[in-house]
């Protein structure tokens, strides 16, 4: 393992690794306090939709993913606050249509191999160094918002109905956790996969909520787990040759269940 | 001085008529008890007081502005604090949220919200869980912290939703013992299940079902002396009371009183 740390490709994983974590780890906590683990796997799968643009008009692909997820995460922000009944039956429409799109353009893209695995799974030793300005820049980004506006946005995930009598404005603190899940959704593709993205935004939070008592101790307890699941599955992909994203899921998983078997008697 | 009035209001929901031609008014210093069926209109009253809705017709005004002016004086306790218990959240942090102030530090919390969340907290009883996690209290011991939020604020009027609907019963009269003792200052209004339990503590009562009945019943005992004994009060006979127009006691004077306003 060490000597592989002298391959560029390996520092890139690594250095991706952590930047995506601990995104994942910050807005992960975001999006299960506000209970909306469904509505990001809406915008997860929605994104490929943009993949599949990107790649028929030979636009890099994060700009077609991210354009693409804030547009989904814009129209279930604005869906949710108008017809919150019936909103699993739009999300589920929503998440069908977007991958229906990528598959379409993809298909029509002339001569076009490239290994639509990659986007389900995860790529994490093909990250370039354009990847890893913009994940750096999304963590950063998140690190501002989340820093600067924590009592908000504390505020209105605890208990909306009372922010919005404070002066919270809570439409915008909503869409903002979503826009922001959408970025993070799509960084966390190149790491994990759009498949397997949930479980990276859900695993980390669930065992960070049980240890922590507020939120700010929550998401960087989940950032910093997130990153230590990364890192170990990493490993167990490089040694025994496994998919990447899948290695890390599983690590994920299985720490789970060994934290609950311990966690369960207190 | 009336805190509260409401004059000739009416709301509804599509077609649908939930309040009729709604009149109150409101004293300084009252302890209203709001009453009356599910789905009768009380908690669409209680929006409507907070400026959350409008009315479709008629005028409100909550100490001389429109609701949603006079917000910051108005504390507010909801009615379900059972849910999102496993928010990792301390129960200082939830008393801030209450905190009403043109002033803020750039990130966290100012010095003066935190001594004015802990002066909340004493008044109900809860200084010392303010560092704990809201998910560890007892359904009753977070009904104060929600009180203690409200009160952060420094209302002139406290409404509560059902402030012991999820609560056991010594909670409960713990909690209208402490809501008493707000009263000695603060207005108060209750929307309340437990009408023997609320009429105990509450000088007036609005019975709400679609249209409003109003009553004075700071003497209890020369009110319901005519129904059943002093001490024990059938709920059914006396909501049955208080849903009609007009009840033997109140007749004369209070009604009187009452259709001046209107």
């Amino acid at each position: 393992m060490i000597e592989a740390l002298q391959f560029e490709f390996m520092q890139h994983a690594l250095l991706a690794g952590f930047l995506v974590s601990f995104a994942a780890g910050i807005i992960g906590s975001l999006i299960v306090v506000n209970r909306m683990v469904f509505l990001a796997g809406g915008i997860a799968h929605t994104s490929y939709g943009g993949i599949g643009l990107a790649v028929y008009f030979g636009l890099p692909i994060f700009l077609g993913a991210s354009f693409f997820a804030v547009g989904a995460a814009l129209l279930i922000a604005g869906l949710t606050m108008k017809k919150r009944h019936r909103m699993d039956t739009f999300i589920g429409l929503i998440w069908a249509v977007g991958m229906a799109i990528g598959v379409i353009f993809v298909d029509l893209t002339p001569g076009y191999n490239v290994d639509l695995m990659s986007y389900l799974f995860g790529s994490i030793l093909a990250v370039s160094s354009e990847d890893l300005y913009f994940m750096g820049a999304l963590l950063s980004l998140i690190l501002v918002v989340v820093t600067f506006w924590y009592r908000d946005i504390l505020a209105v995930s605890y208990d909306s109905e009372y922010a919005g009598l404070r002066d919270v404005n809570v439409k915008f603190f909503y869409t903002l956790i979503l826009i922001l899940s959408a970025l993070t959704v799509v960084i966390a593709i190149k790491v994990v996969g759009l498949i397997l993205v949930i479980a990276m935004l859900t695993i980390p939070v669930y065992i960070a909520e049980k240890l922590s008592n507020s939120l700010f101790s929550m998401m960087f307890l989940s950032g910093a787990i997130a990153t230590f699941f990364t890192l170990v599955g990493l490993w167990f992909s490089y040694t025994y040759n496994l998919t990447s994203g899948a290695s890390i899921i599983i690590v994920s998983a299985v720490s789970l269940g060994v934290f609950l078997l311990f966690h369960k008697g207190k | 001085m009336s805190v509260i009035n409401i004059k000739n209001v009416s709301f509804a929901y599509d077609k649908q008529m939930i309040l009729e031609n709604i009149n109150l008014s409101v004293e300084e210093k009252d302890f209203l008890a709001i009453i009356g069926p599910n789905g009768g209109g009380k908690s669409t009253l209680l929006k409507l007081i907070l400026g959350i809705i409008k009315p479709q017709k008629g005028s409100i005004s909550v100490l001389g502005k429109v609701p949603s002016k006079s917000l910051t004086h108005i504390g507010y306790v909801p009615q379900n604090t059972n849910v999102n218990t496993d928010f990792p959240i301390k129960v200082i942090e939830v008393v801030m949220m209450g905190h009403v102030g043109s002033k803020r530090p750039l990130f966290g919390y100012g010095k003066d919200e935190v001594l004015c969340a802990m002066g909340a907290l004493s008044q109900v009883g809860m200084e010392k869980f303010a560092q704990t996690k809201i998910g560890a209290l007892s359904g009753g011991q977070r009904q104060r912290v929600m009180i203690a939020r409200a009160l952060c604020a420094h209302p002139q009027i406290l409404i509560l939703d059902e402030p012991t609907s999820s609560i056991d019963i010594t909670g409960q009269k713990e909690i209208y013992e402490l809501i008493k003792k707000l009263n000695e200052s603060i207005t108060i209004i209750v929307v309340s299940h437990d009408i023997s339990v609320i009429l105990e503590y509450a000088n007036t009562a609005a019975h709400i079902n679609k249209t409003l009945s109003y009553h004075d019943i700071s003497d209890k005992k020369q009110t319901f002396h005519t129904h059943g004994s002093d001490e024990h009060f059938c709920e059914i006979e006396l909501l049955q009371m208080l849903g009609t127009d007009s009840c033997e006691t109140c007749e004369p004077e209070t009604l009187a009183k009452w259709r001046e306003t209107k």
